[in-house]
């Protein structure tokens, strides 16, 4: 794509590797990725006011096989319509929240996010229960049985939730994910 | 939590009402309480100012330091900021225009910093583009990922086998730089060395020989490997030198892998002094994000469902545990007790046999009838043999065992492996037991030089013994993975047969895996002091282990159901690997002592043992050397320096408990924090409430954000600060005092509902007997309006004569008179609030 380099012009570039954790590659590897998921029709526009629909970011490898796929693309958005469309900047920075650079904090607060299905700023036992059927598979024998949820969801609340006050709330995420030594190696996605 | 203070003091009218608010916090309140508590006597001794004063000026400072943050807060790159790039933009936007009120020398400050770091990043990026396989080592990033679908502990298995060829490289270049090379150089200088060549037992050139044909078997090994390699996977040698250079790289970075395991045993010890996370750790760190591939994404969910549950098992166990009565627990403990006692003659029995089977070996070899190869070669590797059945039959035994006894999965995981160690590691330290018991004897009672004649050279004896304990390792390995993994595989594969489907594929233990690479390890540290050349071929011989694990792993194992964790493997591989060296410390010092060493052949046929090399060596040296030498071997430092290493491990132990101490000390803060949090979303709640109600009368201010601040968790429910811009409502407000108690009462919150709560508010104060003041209030509060509702009730306590603030206690009482609610007041003002929400 003789077109990418121009599209990118050098102070963007530089501008998003301030912004981001991404190198220099990772940016350029990044759009080209982006560009290919494009229509033709959309080629021709001008790419800040391009959307992709989640339906199109969802079939990148690296999303493809993942349980939360619909999630992160959710937290991404910047979309007023909640569609989970990313433009190219969400997209950024989407792989800067993932990316090997990005301190614990952000990632953390990412993961939150992605964690938290309904949105309202908690992890209250429905949002664990969502998680853990994701994290099982959702298919009936796969899941645990509603005594083993209410064991391992009173479990992960008796070890988190510090305040006692039912939910693990994002100070109280950061604090167990602190000191879970595998979270930074595994929340990653490279391109 | 900071934000939200932040927000308070931000929006509420006056540095009064915030400072009341602040007060209020549940943590100020406790912060009060404990310095009340752990300043006993002296506080009471202090006057009511020095109180007021102190109490204050700590606020002060938090405030201050909160200020500090919120500085630091705005410092942070903006890349590390969790927002969406539309605002990060304008945030850098802002901070440029912000920038430009800087002074200037400041400013050229911050610019300069940007440039470096730009200048720095660029020089990475083109390090990064021209360093050497740079696509290979890519190539191999994602192999790893292939890797990682086994779980985190499988990569550490191999990082350690990495670590362990590269130590085996380092010891043998310290060998043949300080042992061989001299001896190749100047084969004079370095002591008498006879070569005895015709005496078929001599020690060096049989040794050559031997190592030159196994060197050779091994190349051709080697070769099939290589080979065998070519064919799975094309340009697996240029990768390889990759991996080397990838060794060498990381053993530049000053060892990764001990750091890393370090790291691993420090949040071992933080973790294993405060609450076990397992839980959290599965469920929010449980998903690799890594996972690209369909099959290796529906493992993962499979082995996560299979902890989960094993986990929730294991619970319910630790239940039962819990709940065994005396009888069962008899029982249980009786059967323990017998099942040791078997493993301890099952350990007995094959120690025995490897003792036999060494001295059976060896008397063979004396003999030296000639009756044909195989039984000559079987012969000679008969206590090799023994010990890899040995090796290779109780870890079996020892599994069916552990059954029985009854313990939790985990630790029965744990014991089991206690056990395999044991054995494995204290296999080579009977063999060598029997080899000097070999040595040591002769027939007419004193012996003569002080071992056994037959043995003239005995130490290339203990050498080869160690060297045939390596290779045979080494073939065990190979063999296990071809003969042993590759047809289970295809079988369970290509049988519907239930048996073979029951059998499964094999599991890659990593335990075992561990225990038998420490195991040949522990083999070549022993046998390094006796043949020199041993580092060199357990290096070969680990990187092609390498080459097989990887292969077999891919090609036959299947994920382990219970994984490994990265965290507690490291740590668990380098305590493994610390046992073996100890335990090779040992034989070698022995032998170096106390029994005397050839006088046919090797370095030291001038002394009658090993050591005495040291004392001659030490009685040369020039006159100052040895001064200071033997300072150091005197007592007096001997003692010295012991009473300062206690010393030292003091300390540390001291710096260990007084961290610790903290970690638990910000636990308790945070859940003070949390109590804050939950007491300012009530408010917050009440104020959401009033603010409904009132909406036609105020206007909202309405603040444009368009995506939710995660920083609280109420903020995203409640649109930020809106509802905090209004102060608490004047005409909801009643001040109410009452006479003649001597007390006043400000209630914050207004009238209440319709169910009339009643409010018994007792107010004691005790100061030297002086004072008592004990203030009954019924009131009845009727409501103005019903969607009202009372917030807390709140006020100052008053006296016309000075009084201790601190031992007044506030309580509410129901109706029926039960206490609902304690609280004290505020030592300075006798300041108190009671939150009737939900009393």
């Amino acid at each position: 794509m003789g077109t990418t380099a121009s599209q990118l012009g050098k102070d963007l570039l530089s501008e998003y590797q301030e912004l981001t954790f991404l190198t220099k590659q990772e940016i350029l590897l990044a759009h080209k990725r982006y560009t290919e998921l494009l229509l033709k029709e959309d080629l021709a526009k001008d790419l800040s006011s391009i959307r992709v629909p989640m339906a199109k970011i969802l079939t990148l490898p690296e999303l493809k096989s993942n349980p939360f796929r619909q999630r992160i693309c959710r937290v991404f958005s910047t979309s007023g319509l909640n569609d989970g469309s990313l433009s190219f900047e969400d997209f950024l920075d989407l792989l800067s929240a993932f990316s090997d650079s990005a301190t614990m904090e952000i990632k953390s607060h990412y993961a939150f996010r992605i964690f938290d299905f309904d949105d309202d700023g908690t992890l209250d036992s429905s949002d664990l229960r969502n998680l853990v059927n994701c994290l099982t598979g959702e298919t009936n024998d796969t899941r645990l049985t509603n005594e083993e949820m209410r064991q391992l969801i009173k479990n992960i609340l008796e070890e988190s939730d510090i305040d006692k006050d039912g939910t693990v709330n994002l100070s109280e995420f950061q604090h167990v994910i602190s000191r879970s030594p595998d979270f930074v190696s595994s929340f990653k996605i490279v391109l | 939590m900071l934000s939200l203070v932040e927000v308070f003091e931000a929006n509420l009218s006056g540095p009064l009402t915030s400072n009341l608010l602040l007060d209020q916090l549940p943590s100020y309140q406790s912060l009060l309480y404990r310095r009340k508590t752990t300043g006993g006597t002296k506080r009471r001794l202090s006057t009511r100012g020095r109180l007021g004063s102190s109490g204050s000026g700590k606020w002060g400072v938090s405030t201050i330091s909160r200020q500090e943050e919120k500085q630091k807060l705005e410092l942070k790159p903006i890349r590390e900021l969790a927002k969406p790039m539309a605002e990060k933009r304008s945030d850098k936007t802002q901070r440029l225009a912000e920038a430009q009120e800087l002074s200037s020398w400041r400013h050229f400050r911050q610019s300069a910093r940007r440039f470096v770091r730009r200048l720095k990043e660029d020089g990475d990026e083109w390090l990064d583009s021209v360093k050497l396989w740079r696509s290979d080592i890519h190539l191999i990033e994602g192999e790893r990922q292939e890797l990682r679908m086994f779980g985190t502990g499988i990569q550490s298995y191999f990082y350690f086998l990495r670590f362990l060829v590269m130590l085996n490289l380092i010891i043998f270049l310290l060998m043949f730089s300080f042992v061989m090379l001299p001896i190749i150089v100047a084969p004079h200088a370095s002591g008498n060395i006879s070569y005895n060549l015709n005496d078929g037992e001599d020690a060096s050139f049989f040794l050559w020989q031997f190592a030159c044909l196994h060197l050779i078997l091994l190349t051709f090994l080697e070769l099939i490997s290589i080979w065998k390699n070519r064919i799975v996977y094309p340009s697996s040698a240029r990768r390889g030198l990759v991996i080397f250079h990838e060794h060498i790289t990381d053993l530049l970075s000053g060892g990764g892998d001990s750091s890393r395991s370090a790291t691993g045993f420090k949040r071992n010890l933080v973790q294993d002094a405060d609450r076990f996370q397992s839980f959290c750790n599965k469920i929010f760190a449980g998903w690799d994000f890594c996972i690209t591939n369909e099959n290796a994404a529906k493992l993962k969910r499979s082995s996560l469902l299979y902890e989960l549950r094993t986990d929730l098992e294991e619970e319910r166990i630790k239940q039962k545990i819990a709940d065994r009565t005396r009888k069962e627990k008899c029982r249980i403990y009786l059967i323990r007790l017998l099942l040791n006692l078997f493993v301890i003659a099952v350990l007995a029995a094959c120690f025995y046999s490897i003792y036999i089977a060494t001295i059976f070996s060896q008397q063979a070899q004396m003999k030296n009838t000639k009756e044909n190869f195989m039984v000559d070669l079987i012969y000679e590797y008969l206590p090799s043999i023994v010990i890899t059945l040995a090796n290779f039959i109780t870890p079996f035994l020892f599994s069916i065992i552990i059954n029985f006894e009854d313990y939790s999965p985990a630790f029965e995981i744990r014991f089991t492996l206690m056990r395999c160690v044991f054995m494995r590691l204290t296999s080579i330290g009977v063999l060598l037991f029997s080899l000097w018991s070999q040595i040591t004897t002769c027939k007419e009672e004193p012996c003569f030089c002080g071992y056994n004649l037959l043995y003239s050279c005995w130490e290339t004896r203990v050498g080869q013994e160690m060297y045939k304990l390596t290779i045979f390792d080494f073939i065990i390995i190979a063999a296990n993975t071809i003969f042993v993994e590759f047809p289970r595989k295809l079988i369970v594969r290509h049988c519907d047969w239930g048996l073979a489907k029951l059998w499964g594929q094999q599991e890659f233990a990593i335990p075992q895996n561990v225990l038998e690479i420490v195991y040949g390890q522990t083999i070549c540290w022993i046998g390094t002091f006796y043949s020199p050349i041993l580092p060199a071929i357990c290096t070969i011989k680990y990187f092609f282990i390498f080459y097989i694990k990887k292969v077999s792993l891919i090609n036959n194992c299947r994920p382990a159901t219970r994984p490994f964790r990265a965290s507690s493997s490291n740590f668990f591989f380098l305590v493994v690997l610390l046992i073996g060296l100890a335990l090779a410390c040992l034989p070698v010092i022995v032998s170096v002592a106390h029994i005397n060493c050839s006088q046919a052949c090797g370095p030291f046929v001038n002394y009658t043992t090993s050591w005495e090399v040291l004392p001659t060596t030490v009685s040369q040296l020039p006159h100052g050397w040895q001064t200071f030498l033997y300072a150091l071997s005197s007592e007096a430092f001997a003692v010295s320096f012991f009473v300062v290493t206690c010393l030292a491990m003091f300390y540390v132990i001291a710096l260990a408990g007084a961290h610790k101490r903290v970690i638990n000390q910000l636990r308790e803060q945070l859940v003070m924090e949390g109590r804050d949090k939950r007491f300012l979303i009530q408010k917050l709640y009440q104020a959401q409430k009033v603010s409904v109600v009132r909406s036609s009368a105020s206007k909202p201010r309405s603040s444009s954000s368009s995506s939710p601040s995660y920083h609280t968790s109420f903020s995203s429910n409640f649109n930020e600060s809106v509802f905090l811009a209004h102060p608490p409502p004047d005409s909801a407000t009643h001040r109410l005092s009452w006479c003649g108690s001597g007390g006043s009462v400000l209630l914050l919150g207004s009238a209440t509902d319709q169910s009339a709560k009643m409010l018994r508010i007792i107010i004691r104060a005790d100061f030297g007997a002086l004072w008592v003041l004990l203030c009954i209030t019924y009131s009845q509060f009727m409501t103005a309006s019903s969607d009202d509702i009372v917030v807390a009730c709140g006020g100052f306590v008053k006296s016309d004569v000075e009084i201790n603030y601190s031992l007044i206690e506030i309580k509410l009482y129901t109706k029926q008179g039960s206490l609902k609610y304690q609280t004290d007041c505020a030592p300075i003002n006798g300041y108190f609030m009671i939150p009737i929400y939900d009393k």
